[in-house]
């Protein structure tokens, strides 16, 4: 594996073997020395297109934990104000020899076409509303700890799906793991298309939460993508927050063992109440600790065998 | 890790579960002796077959001295010096006893001992999860050729081989079979 692009290029063994590995290294997070040798020596690239708490930080953490030398850069700072082209930026940075180069980008499709033109591997962090990979295993790794094998669990992934990478990295994931998916959202925010998809795989797509709730395992929300939308896809905040969020009264229509998941960050009030949000059935945290441990694993399955080594 | 087989390995048989058995115990003395006791002791054991033997080990210092000696796994894939030279390795968790490592005897468990690399690498894992008291080496086999100046305080049975032949240890309760073979 030179490249991690999209869910859809890892078979069910892959997924298996970089959530395995994330279980080891998550042990590092207690250890009042958190390093490891492995990457020692290689140079990883943070190129993130867009803004980013979670996914940057926690990409420099794991490259920094792995002993690699992990650098970071931001679209604003660098010469692409000047109207330097995407790949000539990228180029130029491969020119100088890095090992790596973890993307997000506006564009859907950035890294993959990165990847073509760049001779270090490529990690796609985020790339418009296409794919975040790394999210959905840190997902899934998360649920497993909660749930165990997720083979025949019904998840729920309810929220802001057409404007989503997340959705489309879950999705995959989750049924590569032989989890039963149901989709939840206003007509306005299902992506065009996703019945004959959902037909296809076998999955679920419906409007009503209220009748999913009560059937789940895990529901996922998503958070509403205000900065993508351009049209008016739903008359108020308050209405969204009513008929699709997680509210105090839907926790109640959760089962005892069903747990809670967001990606972030969370619009609190809005796709989530702050009670779910922080209930103790709420994985937002676990999710976050687990991102560490699953990218060290990513970064480790691409960087540390052989035939990866320039 | 490879399936559980009923099948011995090819070869020539050196070990026969007695033999691993009465080593065992032996080194199990020795240990105590060079300790004076079990105080402060802690067994650990480098994945695969470390393991077992070292959960063997700690069951047959028990029946000498009565006391329970806690017992973990070190995996050191993350420190090995050949990790770009191989496909990428499936990791086994770190699983250090409650009480951890400081000021305590580590003895290290592994099966054979042959380049050194190995304990080398156990050594700098060792050095990050906290500080020992001392670090102690126990092996069921050493088949010499060592790479690094790395000796073993406690060896099963010394087998003088050549760089050509395997050492194939197998364990009943991770192999199904259980013995020593060189080819």
């Amino acid at each position: 594996m030179r490249h991690l692009l999209s869910i859809a290029d890892l078979t069910r063994e892959d997924i298996l073997a970089v959530l395995d590995t994330a279980g080891s290294m998550h042990e590092v997070q207690e250890r009042e020395v958190k390093k490891l040798p492995t990457l020692r020596g290689r140079t990883i690239i943070n190129f993130f297109f867009e803004d980013s708490t979670r996914t940057r930080s926690s990409f420099e953490i794991a490259g920094k934990w792995m002993s690699a030398d992990a650098i970071n850069l931001t679209g604003k700072g660098t010469s692409v104000s000047k109207g330097e082209s995407l790949r000539d930026t990228v180029m130029t940075i491969d020119a100088m020899g890095v090992d790596m180069m973890i993307i997000r980008h506006p564009a859907s499709g950035a890294p993959r076409q990165i990847a073509d033109w760049v001779r270090c591997s490529v990690v796609n962090a985020g790339d418009g509303t296409h794919e975040h990979p790394s999210q959905a295993l840190l997902d899934a790794y998360t649920l497993r700890r909660s749930l165990g094998d997720l083979e025949g669990s019904h998840i729920a992934i309810v929220g802001d799906l057409a404007h989503s990478r997340v959705l489309r990295s879950n999705l995959l994931c989750l049924r590569a793991l032989g989890a039963d998916v149901t989709l939840v959202a206003p007509p306005t925010l299902m992506p065009s298309g996703v019945g004959a998809w959902a037909q296809a795989d076998g999955f679920r797509t419906t409007y009503d939460l209220d009748a999913v709730l009560p059937a789940v395992d895990a529901v996922m929300m998503l958070r509403v993508q205000r900065e993508r939308m351009s049209g008016g896809y739903f008359p108020t905040a308050k209405e969204y927050a009513v008929t699709y969020g997680l509210t105090s009264r839907r926790l109640g229509l959760l089962r005892d063992h069903a747990v809670i998941c967001h990606p972030g960050p969370m619009n609190r009030g809005l796709e989530i109440s702050a009670e779910a949000a922080d209930a103790a059935r709420s994985l937002v945290l676990d999710q976050v600790s687990a991102g560490v441990a699953v990218r060290m694993s990513i970064l480790y399955h691409l960087l540390a065998g052989e035939g990866n080594a320039q | 890790m490879s399936a559980a087989q009923s099948q011995p390995p090819g070869g020539r048989e050196v070990l026969t579960p007695d033999d691993i058995g009465r080593g065992l115990r032996r080194i199990a003395h020795e240990i105590l002796e060079a300790n004076k006791g079990a105080d402060a002791l802690v067994l650990l054991g480098i994945p695969t077959r470390g393991v077992p033997l070292a959960r063997r080990l700690a069951a047959a210092i028990e029946d000498v001295e009565g006391t329970a000696v806690p017992t973990g796994s070190l995996d050191i894939t993350m420190y090995r010096d050949d990790l770009r030279h191989q496909p990428t390795r499936a990791v086994e968790p770190v699983q250090l006893p409650a009480g951890g490592i400081d000021d305590r005897v580590v003895v290290l468990v592994d099966d054979v001992l042959y380049s050194g690399r190995t304990i080398r690498a156990a050594l700098d894992a060792l050095a990050d999860l906290g500080r020992p008291r001392a670090v102690r080496l126990a092996v069921l086999v050493d088949r010499g050729h060592r790479d690094l100046p790395i000796r073993a305080d406690h060896v099963g049975k010394n087998l003088p081989t050549s760089r050509s032949e395997r050492v194939m240890v197998r364990l009943a309760d991770a192999d199904g079979v259980e013995g020593v073979w060189i080819a």
